[in-house]
């Protein structure tokens, strides 16, 4: 017994942060490995590149700040965003977009702010978006699906991740969302540009697109798993998805030629791990459930914007960025009301009944 | 699961692993050995101190007034048992700092022999003014925790036309079942007690509030009460803190009370259940508060269980009874693990707001380092008041107290449930309270440097005004003095005169 | 072409903007003398000295100058010095200055021996007492400005820090992580 005082409560709920960090790791398992099963080595080396660099990263700067690494390494935040940027990329993409991605989470988007929960930013996403607009190319180059194995073999992958390779016309196409920008700005309609898609085939991940985002099916199994666990609340992903469906059943009403319809929306791109995953990521989304909503509805109305009218096929990293730069103002605008005040923080009316 | 639809009239808190279940199926044990020595501080109240009425040497009866109530907000402190009275001297509280508080000291004579009790024929018809006064002189106070004088409420209650008295039997910390037994085993005088403070009040009605994982106290309150259509018993959901009696009206009535004040301001007076049983005690059989049930529990206790002990016996000699092994006691506390206060040591008595003594191992409170805030907003989720948690910490830390101040750090009720879910370990409660202190302090601070201004001015004026007077003096010196003079050469003018 | 009409404007208009910085900053001058009377005004008014300065109007026109910080009052303690940070629009640390400890005087009754200097200079009567009779401190009232340490000829005046009761006792900052 020491002679400081202790302050209460003298016993804690059991869930630490490295537990949650697991969880997560845990829900976002089964769509990474889907990634990996559907293209191939390539996608296994590029998904253990950029998380190795993400936590070599984090030690690096966490040795820069002059603090052990090891009980922060232990808590797999890094982990969690390297994860996270993988999942983004192009499986098919070399390996040093990886590494360039893990730095820009880690290290610009990061510790930049101070380190773990001090970043306005999401590091997945920022790193995303940063990949993207510095190399366009690598980061558009999407593989067909090849699965393990039927695709390249584990040496002819390394070529590929490794190698400098760049993959041939052959093995390579658009996305459902990339396509649909292309044709429509060579006056093509829908239903006509769809005629090879397939609903069902989009939803349990057999489709082109970034490694551990096809698979609507294991996301949202994981998204609901982390719900049930109650380590993320369902404020934020509701409030985005069903935005993007409203505004998706409105549009495709109005003008079934010009615009999506909620499936595709919901199905593409990276709709639904943003929605569980990246809009759910505690630290740069707002505090309260109202705030949440509100949150989750601006990431969905900017994604449906980006994508129906703006110069990119897929608008979910930048939604998710200008939502992040709006997070404080939310915060400090949604506030829970005190008991016995008003929403303004006056204190109650005394009304004897 | 999702708790889509919250309910309105119950927000936030937490669900603890109770430990209920090791004290609550025994019964109060009563014949607890008296010890040689008690210890009786004389401020065991919120409000002014008790002044002592004895001197060492003397003998007192059990029951006899050891310090007088002093001003409005105060109360009396008796004897709990006969004996001498050993010292009048410092002595460490029962406190998170063990610092000293003026404690009379008895030796028991271990005939524990009562002093002659005032029993009234028919304590119902006993007018209102009566029961508030016998409360009061029987030193009883509130026995949640609160310690506010019982007297005090009932006579507030009656002034402010109050419609409910709420009954809080919630005891929503873990471990504690001290009101939960007491309900089990002496419903009546329960039951009789609120009865007289509804009395004392001048109130229609009574609502006892016992959460829901008490159904054997529910039930025993129940068949009490089934004679008096005036007194409803109603069960509340289980979650810490449902015992915070703002939370527990508003579940139980939707009102909400106003920040800014009592639960008098809309009708409302909170007792807690074992004063009820206090004030029965008090009126029924005209016995002053010199002793209360206290739950002894914890890991390190080998026979957890409720003791009736006498007020000012050592918390040490208590957790002996249970058997306590002390290398296995790796914190002890007073009160329930979410808001009680650990103690440096165990030779401190026990006052009347200890509900409870644990004696907790090591593995009950192994805390994790703590780790930066990842902002998962559980600690607003928990907090039942509504408040931002994790925002009034980080403002604290960079001592912006103003500004946690705006986020409603006044609000605070220190129930500790965010610091019970932080991921993080973050010492949430601990900021708030170092910042509730730290704000007293400044104003304490600014109340000290106004008065020094006032009295370098009453100095400044003092020094001008005996300046002045001197110099009025002086001059009224020199006046005379010119005065004399002139008269002098007058007389000595008029003898030349006269010469001439 | 372009380059050297965006050159051109942007010069320009630095130029034009810089000017009406510096218009502005010699008209709209903020006049610092009342700055004085307010900071005085806040200040404990015991001239006592602590802070080195003679008194609190030197004080006052020192911390407005720049020539002290806004924490070279002790008896003013925390809330005079945030006080005085928003005023002059400074940032402080208030860690530091909550390291320094109130300390009162308090009289030995060994060595007292009554001579009444001490209470002649006391700027707040703080100290009691009689000639040829053992003065008294009365803790509540002294602000710690040690005047009276100095001119106690027997020294049996002496500085302490305020004693910690149950009454003053608060809980400490948490250690940060």
């Amino acid at each position: 017994m020491s002679n400081k005082p202790i302050s209460g409560p003298h016993v804690a709920a059991t869930r630490r942060v490295d537990q949650i960090m697991r969880m997560v790791i845990l829900a976002l398992a089964p769509a990474t490995a889907c990634g990996v099963l559907l293209f191939g080595w390539p996608a296994l080396y590029l998904l253990a590149v950029t998380v190795i660099s993400a936590m070599a990263f984090e030690a690096f700067c966490l040795k820069l700040k002059g603090v052990a690494a090891m009980p922060y390494l232990r808590d797999g935040s890094a982990i969690v965003t390297g994860l996270l940027v993988a999942m983004t990329l192009p499986p098919w993409a070399p390996w040093w977009i990886g590494v360039v991605g893990s730095a820009m989470a880690i290290i610009l988007g990061k510790h930049v702010y101070g380190g773990l929960g001090q970043n306005l930013f999401n590091p997945a996403m920022l790193a995303r978006v940063a990949l993207l607009i510095s190399f366009p190319i690598e980061m558009t180059t999407w593989a067909n699906v090849s699965p393990l194995l039927t695709g390249p073999g584990v040496i002819d992958s390394l070529a590929i991740t490794f190698g400098g390779l760049e993959p041939t016309d052959a093995v390579t196409g658009a996305t459902t969302l990339g396509l649909v920008k292309t044709e429509f700005s060579q006056n093509h309609l829908l239903p006509g540009i769809l005629l090879d898609y397939s609903g069902f085939l989009a939803f349990i991940g057999w489709e082109r697109g970034s490694l551990g985002e096809t698979s609507s099916l294991l996301l949202l199994g994981g998204g609901i798993w982390l719900l049930r666990q109650g380590v993320i609340k369902w404020h934020a992903p509701v409030s985005l998805l069903a935005s993007i469906f409203l505004l998706s059943v409105i549009f495709h009403t109005w003008d079934s030629q010009h615009y999506l319809s909620p499936w595709v929306h919901l199905n593409s791109g990276a709709v639904m791990l943003v929605a569980f995953f990246i809009a759910t990521d505690y630290v740069t989304s707002p505090n309260t459930p109202q705030g949440q909503v509100i949150f989750g509805a601006g990431c969905g109305l900017l994604i449906f914007v980006i994508r129906s009218w703006g110069g990119y096929p897929e608008g979910t990293g930048f939604a998710i960025l200008l939502m992040n730069a709006v997070t404080p103002l939310i915060d400090h605008y949604i506030r829970p009301r005190i008991y016995g005040r008003y929403r303004n923080g006056r204190p109650l009316d005394i009304s004897n009944p | 699961m999702f708790a889509l639809f919250e309910n309105p009239r119950l927000r936030g808190g937490i669900h603890a692993e109770e430990h209920k279940a090791e004290t609550s199926p025994l019964s109060i044990v009563t014949d607890f050995p008296l010890p040689k020595k008690l210890y009786i501080p004389v401020q065991q109240h919120v409000g002014k101190p008790a002044e002592p009425v004895v001197k060492v040497g003397e003998k007192v009866l059990k029951g006899q007034l050891l310090a007088y109530s002093q001003g409005t907000i105060s109360a009396p402190v008796h004897a709990p048992t006969s004996g001498v009275i050993a010292d009048v001297k410092d002595f460490p509280a029962p406190h998170p700092s063990a610092l000293p508080i003026r404690t009379v000291v008895i030796e028991s004579d271990g005939k524990d022999q009562w002093v002659d009790l005032v029993v009234p024929e028919d304590p119902f018809q006993l007018p209102a003014e009566e029961i508030c006064a016998r409360v009061g002189t029987a030193g009883v106070v509130g026995l949640g925790g609160a310690v506010f004088p019982s007297a005090v409420k009932l006579s507030l209650g009656r002034k402010n036309k109050i419609h409910t008295l709420l009954i809080n039997a919630g005891e929503c910390e873990p471990y504690l079942t001290c009101d939960d037994r007491l309900m089990q085993e002496r419903a009546e005088q329960i039951v009789a007690g609120i009865r007289l403070m509804l009395r004392g009040m001048d109130a229609p009605k009574a609502m006892v509030g016992i959460e829901d994982n008490k159904p054997e106290a529910f039930q025993a309150m129940l068949a009490a009460s089934r004679d008096y259509a005036n007194i409803v018993v109603a069960q509340v959901p289980t979650r810490y803190p449902m015992g915070w009696d703002r939370q527990m009206l508003r579940y139980l009535t939707g009102q909400e009370i106003p920040a800014d004040g009592r639960a008098t301001d809309i009708g409302v007076v909170v007792h807690n259940v074992a004063t009820a049983f206090a004030v029965y005690q008090a009126i029924c059989l005209g016995q002053p508060l010199i002793s209360r049930v206290v739950t002894v529990s914890g890991a390190a206790v080998a026979k957890p269980r409720n003791v009736e002990v006498p007020i000012g016996t050592l918390m040490s000699d208590v957790l002996a009874f249970c058997d306590l092994d002390k290398a296995k006691m790796a914190r002890l506390i007073m009160g329930g693990p979410m808001m009680g206060d650990a103690l440096p040591l165990a030779e401190v008595p026990v006052v009347k707001a200890c509900n409870g003594i644990l004696a907790l191992a090591a593995a009950d409170i192994e805390e994790p380092p703590v780790q930066p805030c990842i902002r998962c907003s559980s600690c607003v989720t928990a907090c039942p008041v509504g408040l931002l948690p994790l925002e009034m910490a980080s403002r604290i830390k960079a001592n912006q107290l103003d500004s946690a101040v705006d986020l409603g750090l006044k609000d605070c009720i220190s129930c500790g449930s965010c610091s019970y879910v932080c991921p993080s370990n973050i010492p949430l409660v601990h900021y708030f309270k170092f910042a509730s202190g730290e704000l007293v302090k400044r104003q304490q601070a600014d109340h000290k440097s106004e008065q020094t201004k006032r009295l370098i001015e009453d100095r400044n004026n003092r020094m001008e005004r005996i300046r002045l007077e001197a110099e009025a003096e002086a001059l009224r010196a020199q006046e005379a003095r010119a005065a004399r003079l002139a008269a002098q050469q007058q007389a000595q003018q008029a003898k030349a005169e006269e010469t001439v | 072409m372009y380059v050297l009409s965006a050159i051109v404007i942007l010069t320009a208009l630095g130029l034009l903007l810089g000017l009406a910085l510096g218009v502005a900053a010699k008209y709209l001058k903020v006049e610092s003398d009342p700055l004085i009377e307010t900071i005085e005004a806040l200040m404990p008014g015991s001239q006592c000295g602590q802070c080195g300065f003679p008194g609190c109007r030197p004080a006052a026109e020192a911390v407005v100058s720049g020539a002290a910080p806004v924490t070279l009052c002790p008896p003013g303690g925390t809330s005079l010095v945030e006080q005085l940070a928003k005023l002059l629009g400074v940032d402080v640390d208030l860690s530091q200055t909550q390291d320094q400890e109130a300390m009162v005087a308090r009289v030995s009754e060994e060595t007292c021996t009554g001579c009444t200097r001490c209470f002649k200079v006391c700027p707040t009567d703080a100290i009691v007492g009689a000639p040829k009779q053992i003065h008294a401190v009365v803790a509540d009232a002294c602000i710690g400005c040690k005047k009276c340490v100095e001119v106690c000829p027997t020294e049996c005046l002496q500085m302490h820090p305020i004693e910690v009761t149950l009454r003053n006792w608060r809980w400490p900052k948490p250690l940060a992580a």
